[in-house]
């Protein structure tokens, strides 16, 4: 399943026309160009191809080689260089090719994309969109397929965006866009040729979507917090635990920074339980954080502790073995079931820690 | 859509000669004065003498522009900078980058071209704010056309390319000078910023200030090249090499590197040759891995006494301007010293204002914890 705004909307009239992420993605590119021609777009592939994923099909065409090239292969170049072009007065934004590669930029975009603004006390602005197709579910092979958002969101001074919609794909970037902040965006690769509508949101003048989180799903058994390409996952879920007598509110956070306490907070604080879905490895990620902002939030409210349903703790797969890894509908479903329904405790997975051994170790 | 088959391997070697000679630098530093400060020709043909007033200028500069590293590492050793990188003896690379600028242009140093900031015209107090702890970057860097001063090494020289292609783009005719070590031509940002620079064109001028060690390492541990000025030439850039203790040939060099930048035939690579006569910061002990004799061979080819004896042998400077510039350069460092005795302001809410244009909710929340904090600190006393 994959969501649609026609879902949301439950539009009985005429459908509206049906776009791919990928292609809203491009619309937004075209509509921020046409509305500002500061506004650049580079990275390797970027021009004459379109992109791998053809995300940037056409661009160069109709904006010129002057506004959309191709550069050398050098990911640090790239973003060091949209760093020097938004000195200049111009608004880039770059592409990292795929999640892994975006690697070699990482002193680029750490120490310098995010603290520009903080160590020029606030003379120097950075307005960069950096995307990344981020995450597996597609196939891909090895440094292809990874979730890469907990370095940024751990870095201050960068936003991390996700869509998880079409229509969200098209209206985050436009907002990445004019945002004065450097913005990491992160397209879900496998929902790169999901459909859905964007014509009410071309249609708008303002966006206004940055740290405000969506209920996708009104519940009131159990709240699902969700981004990127596991919101799919956790709506999927929601329907199958009908099933079992469950009502599950979905959360779709699509900024990661800003993060949404209130509407996380408030859904938690309705329901009693949650879990979070996503498909980065769970130590250190960002359901941690999102685990421990909750409980520091909404302690007295909850029934059970804050759960996770999260990558493997190892390195991204291969192909024939990332369904192990990645989280789907019967892992959040069991994690469902463990949110202490009852006052029998669950230690199914939990390590065999002796009670006597002050160094503890999994058995 | 262009298909590139034709010429499938490079059938010759470029024979035109954009810069002096082609891509090559020269086969020896060009050089106009000797250690003695009488005039020589090495491989100078290509380069126009700098004007007399440039030269005079630089002079003063160099004045100057040594007695604030003195100065600051003064402070340094008294405790009023928490660290200080000095570049005593690299006065010529300093003051000759800057004043081959138009005021338009733009630098972008590391945090040892202190001299090069201060011949810039920026306040010595705004340089110093970094090691006095007080701010990241002191001085406004639109208002003074230079970067802040880059710690992760050669990471702003891709900024530079950036920049400098981004204003030919928008038709201004901005040169961005580039500043970078022996050391950081290790880095892969370099080689990424040359590569950059070469295929977009960017009027850039790199100046590499080989000053023989990297905090410890020498040259020959951090590489195999017989001169860095040979590293352009693999990207497609004009290379040069020049001695870095001779003012003349280091603004002859260059205004013409600049002067190449500017006219769009893209960016220049210089590499000056030349000696940190001082540690690496007041905090490393130099003896440990060089011998005096080499500091003292270095003293013999001081760059401001090699230009003074050239402009006096010219009657272009005499005893009584000697000692004017001596005597503003002292006012200088009194200035710098007086201003440096009391602390700088601070304010402890700047901390939240600049990390986002608009703070996030949870930046607000810390920022009224910490301002909670202080005004529970101040309600004790």
């Amino acid at each position: 399943m994959t969501l649609t705004t026609a879902q949301a909307g439950g539009a009985t009239a005429a459908a509206p026309p049906q776009v791919t992420m990928s292609g809203a993605i491009n619309r937004a590119l075209h509509d921020a160009m046409t509305a500002d021609a500061d506004v650049v777009v580079f990275g390797e592939d970027v021009a004459t191809l379109g992109g791998v994923f053809r995300v940037t099909d056409g661009i160069s065409r109709d904006f010129g080689e002057d506004r959309c090239f191709d550069t050398p292969l050098a990911e640090a170049g790239i973003v060091g260089f949209a760093v020097g072009m938004a000195m200049a007065g111009f608004r880039p934004v770059i592409e990292m090719q795929f999640d892994a590669f975006a690697y070699p930029a990482f002193e680029q975009i750490a120490s310098h994309v995010a603290k520009m603004r903080n160590r020029t006390k606030g003379r120097v602005n950075l307005p960069i969109v950096i995307r990344i197709p981020f995450g597996g579910g597609i196939g891909g092979v090895e440094h292809h397929c990874d979730s890469s958002e907990a370095y940024y969101a751990h870095t201050p001074g960068l936003k991390v965006v996700t869509p998880a919609t079409v229509e969200d794909a098209y209206t985050l970037l436009r907002e990445a866009i004019n945002d004065p902040d450097p913005v990491i965006f992160m397209e879900p690769k496998r929902l790169y040729w999901s459909k859905g509508s964007i014509e009410s949101a071309v249609a708008a003048t303002t966006f206004n979507s940055f740290g405000r989180a969506a209920v996708r799903r009104e519940g009131t058994d159990v709240t699902l917090v969700a981004y990127g390409p596991s919101v799919d996952v956790a709506m999927q879920a929601a329907s199958a635990a009908t099933e079992s007598g469950w009502s599950v509110e979905v959360v779709d956070l699509r900024t990661l920074v800003p993060f949404d306490d209130e509407t996380v907070v408030a859904s938690v604080r309705k329901t009693g339980r949650c879990v979070v879905v996503h498909e980065a490895q769970g130590f250190a990620g960002v359901g941690a954080e999102i685990a421990a902002r909750v409980q520091e939030r909404a302690f007295h409210s909850l029934h059970a502790p804050v759960l996770r349903v999260a990558g493997l703790d190892i390195p991204y797969p291969p192909p024939k073995l990332e369904h192990l890894h990645l989280p789907g509908v019967e892992r959040v479903l069991d994690a469902i079931a463990r949110l202490q329904w009852d006052d029998d405790a669950d230690t199914r997975f939990l390590a065999n820690i002796s009670a006597n051994s002050s160094k503890g170790g999994a058995v | 859509m262009t298909t590139e088959t034709s010429n499938p391997l490079p059938q010759t070697v470029p024979t035109d000669r954009p810069f002096a000679r082609g891509l090559m630098p020269a086969p020896m530093p060009v050089q106009f004065l000797d250690a003695a400060g009488h005039r020589v020709g090495v491989f100078n043909d290509d380069y126009p003498e700098p004007s007399s007033e440039q030269l005079v200028a630089a002079y003063s500069a160099m004045v100057v522009g040594r007695r604030f590293d003195i100065q600051a590492a003064a402070l340094a050793k008294q405790g009023r900078l928490a660290v200080y990188p000095p570049s005593h003896g690299q006065e010529a690379c300093q003051i000759g980058s800057m004043l081959a600028l138009s005021e338009d242009d733009w630098a972008f140093p590391t945090y040892r071209d202190s001299m090069a900031l201060v011949t810039r015209g920026i306040d010595p107090v705004q340089i110093l704010t970094v090691p006095h702890g007080a701010a990241h970057c002191g001085f406004d860097p639109r208002a003074s056309r230079t970067a802040p001063q880059s710690t992760p090494l050669a990471t702003q020289l891709i900024h530079a390319v950036g920049f400098a292609s981004g204003e030919k783009r928008k038709g201004r005719p901005t040169v961005a000078m580039a500043f970078v070590g022996d050391g950081a031509t290790s880095e892969g940002d370099f080689h990424e910023a040359l590569n950059f620079a070469a295929v977009f064109k960017a009027p850039v001028v790199f100046l590499i200030q080989n000053n023989r060690y990297a905090i410890s390492t020498p040259l020959s541990k951090q590489t195999a090249a017989p001169s860095l000025g040979y590293k352009g030439i693999g990207y497609g850039i004009a290379s040069e090499q020049v001695d870095g203790n001779d003012a003349m040939a280091v603004l002859a060099v260059l205004n013409k590197a600049v002067a190449h930048a500017r006219s769009g035939q893209g960016p220049v690579l210089v590499e000056a040759h030349t000696y940190r006569l001082d540690g690496h910061t007041n905090a490393d002990d130099p003896t440990r891995y060089r011998d005096s004799d080499e500091v003292d061979d270095w003293l013999r080819r001081d760059p401001i006494a090699r230009l003074e004896t050239w402009l006096r042998h010219e009657g272009l400077i005499d005893d009584a301007f000697v000692a004017s510039v001596a005597q503003k350069a002292e006012a200088f460092a009194a200035d710098l010293r007086m201003r440096m005795s009391v602390d700088l302001p601070v304010d402890p809410m700047s901390l939240f204002n600049n990390v986002f244009a608009t703070p996030t909710p949870q930046l607000l929340e810390q920022r009224a914890m910490v301002q909670a904090e202080l005004e529970a600190e101040e309600a004790s006393r």
